[in-house]
């Protein structure tokens, strides 16, 4: 707020001492005569100050508003959800009017529910194996490099998150056919690690940029090994990286829709298109308590990786 | 010396070579198929030509699904805009503990599948849904609206769903920006709306553009969410590709909209960069 006193030294010296918070003593010392002379004019305020005052308001106001909105709906079907799953009805009527676990009981009951949920965690699993180490060893080599190639690499590597992940399933679904490959979970998992490989890039990527050259250097002027400075510098300082990356793409794969879509068959179901394809015939109260399984699942998830690794694990951060 | 720099260098990148491979392998060859497949005249791959997009083009109906796809995505980052932005200058004026609330609002929907999202939204949009409900009871609506089934919910949903891809490019971008140039801004006399156009906005177009072609690339793509809120009545570039691929069985027209739908992605993409990236001349790159 000092600073409007800036404002004020074009203006006749009457008025700047009247609307700036200039240090007290001081304007009254300087100017007191003219202040005293227009006493009145003390409550006269700049009329751009106070249009902009008006303007500050309105501007409070909007943002208030919409972030309060914004947070409702990020809120809002997550805890929908929640509560919706411990209806003791049929139907999903919004607030439950009885409660109860049944669908909870359901669900250990629904062998195909279980068993896409198998499939969805082994394939995450491996594309999350496979793109962590790939994907870790691109990042080291490419982030730090200025070269055309490196950064071609970087876009073509970053390239799943924004191209058409059906075109890109239907493609896959192509080759396959041609190469007369049984689909099965293995051609599942081809796709997902294109899929989650971004996640990975990016967060390794980030880590590394961050990481001190000198500690590289100074390892292997002492007479490491590369391998020896890899494995006991480079990998521990970059740790986090890779573990919120591989976090994001465990999370994206066991989530994957559209590359699913063309490469699962009846023998290789994964989850979320079973849930899609139950929610299709009818809105069968067992998905709510699916989703409330995974919200609960992912959440102390996040709360143990915390716990271990450390604030944030850089996700966000990261991204 | 160059050859040898250049070949230094390539030594370096050598660990990124397995991906490279990998890639080349399972995600550039099979677009290169894809467009091949693509020139097949008939879905029994008898003779070659562009019959396929002639048919894309002149069929009346393709053009119009392609376009309405793209407003989507559109009307979804925008909406995603206005709301990560407030959001976004709350974080960064905020103590910790706002800090964390916000995050936390913000990652959370980003740990439960899209699955689970949009099943959310069929419980607050449906029929005898939260909303609806609501709106019945304080006697605002005289009938159920149709609210799932129409655009204006499957913006909200797919803007709810895609909202965290935007929030965090945005926050991260605002982070960057030195606060001294907004004290410097009050002094000489702008009020907050004309800081937010004339510092916030321009010193965060990074972040921005780059949430914003995720957002986009996220919402024209969203088979499940798009099928379900958006219901049979409103088809999308992705249901009519699974339709023609599945249903249909017309592999060559399935891979003619693919390829269409791809470019037109890869050249909006390609134009707002370039767009931005003359807005953002002196701006560090996010």
């Amino acid at each position: 707020m000092p600073l409007r006193a800036f404002r004020g030294k074009s203006l006749p010296p009457t008025r700047s001492g009247v609307d700036t918070g200039f240090p007290k003593g001081n304007a009254t010392n300087i100017g007191s005569g003219a202040l005293c002379a227009h006493g009145p004019s003390g409550f006269i305020i700049n009329p751009l100050g106070k249009r902009s005052r008006l303007g500050d308001l309105t501007y409070a106001g909007a943002i208030w508003g919409i972030a309060g909105f914004a947070m409702v709906l990020l809120l809002a079907p997550t805890v929908v959800v929640l509560i919706t799953s411990f209806t003791g009805e049929q139907t999903l009527k919004f607030p439950p009017p009885t409660w109860s676990l049944r669908w909870y009981a359901e669900l250990l009951q629904s062998g195909e529910l279980i068993d896409a949920t198998w499939t969805s965690l082994k394939i995450a699993f491996w594309a999350t194996l496979i793109c962590g180490v790939l994907g870790t060893a691109a990042a080291l080599g490419i982030a730090r490099s200025r070269s055309t190639v490196a950064r071609l690499l970087d876009s073509l590597f970053m390239s799943p998150m924004v191209l058409p992940a059906m075109a890109f399933g239907l493609a896959l679904l192509m080759v396959f056919s041609l190469l007369s490959v049984r689909l099965s979970i293995w051609t599942l998992t081809v796709g997902h690690i294109v899929i989650c490989t971004p996640f990975v890039i990016r967060m390794v990527s980030a880590a590394v940029q961050q990481l001190d050259v000198a500690l590289h250097d100074c390892s292997l002027s002492l007479g490491a090994s590369r391998f020896y400075t890899l494995r006991r510098i480079t990998l521990p300082l970059i740790s986090r990286g890779i573990f919120a990356g591989c976090f994001v793409a465990f999370l994206t794969s066991f989530d994957h829709v559209p590359v699913s879509l063309f490469l699962s068959d009846a023998r290789t179901e994964v989850l979320p298109i079973k849930l899609w394809q139950i929610l299709e015939a009818s809105l069968d109260v067992r998905v709510a308590a699916v989703s409330g399984v995974i919200v609960i699942v992912t959440l102390v998830g996040l709360i143990v990786a915390e716990r271990l690794f450390g604030r944030g694990v850089g996700v966000a951060e990261r991204r | 010396m160059e050859l040898r720099e250049k070949l230094e260098s390539l030594g370096e990148m050598l660990p990124a070579m397995p991906l490279a491979a990998f890639f080349v392998a399972w995600f550039l060859a099979p677009f290169v198929l894809l467009l091949f497949i693509s020139l097949f005249d008939t879905p029994e791959f008898q003779s070659i030509g562009i019959r396929q997009y002639v048919k894309f083009a002149t069929d009346g109906f393709s053009v119009g699904v392609l376009w309405d796809t793209l407003v989507l995505g559109f009307a979804v980052t925008a909406a995603c805009l206005v709301l990560a932005y407030p959001l976004a200058i709350l974080y960064v004026e905020g103590g910790a503990h706002r800090r964390t609330l916000i995050l936390f609002l913000i990652m959370l929907p980003m740990l439960t599948s899209a699955v689970v999202r949009t099943f959310a939204w069929i419980v607050i949009l449906g029929r005898e849904g939260i909303v609806n409900n609501a709106m019945l009871a304080l006697g605002l609506w005289s009938a159920p609206g149709r609210l799932l089934y129409s655009w204006g919910g499957l913006i909200v949903a797919l803007g709810q769903i895609q909202l965290p891809l935007m929030a965090l490019p945005v926050i991260n971008s605002l982070l960057k920006v030195d606060p001294h140039l907004m004290d410097a801004a009050e002094g000489l006399g702008a009020g907050r709306w004309r800081r937010l156009w004339t510092v916030i906005v321009p010193l965060t177009l990074p972040g921005a553009v780059a949430g914003a072609l995720l957002v986009f690339a996220a919402s024209t793509t969203a088979f499940i969410t798009q099928s379900l809120v958006g219901g049979g009545r409103i088809v999308l570039m992705p249901l009519d590709i699974y339709q023609q691929a599945v249903g249909v069985q017309d592999w060559p027209f399935a891979a003619a909209l693919s390829i269409i739908f791809t470019l037109s992605i890869v050249a909006i993409t390609y134009l707002v960069n370039s767009v931005a990236r003359k807005r953002m001349r002196g701006v560090d790159a996010a």
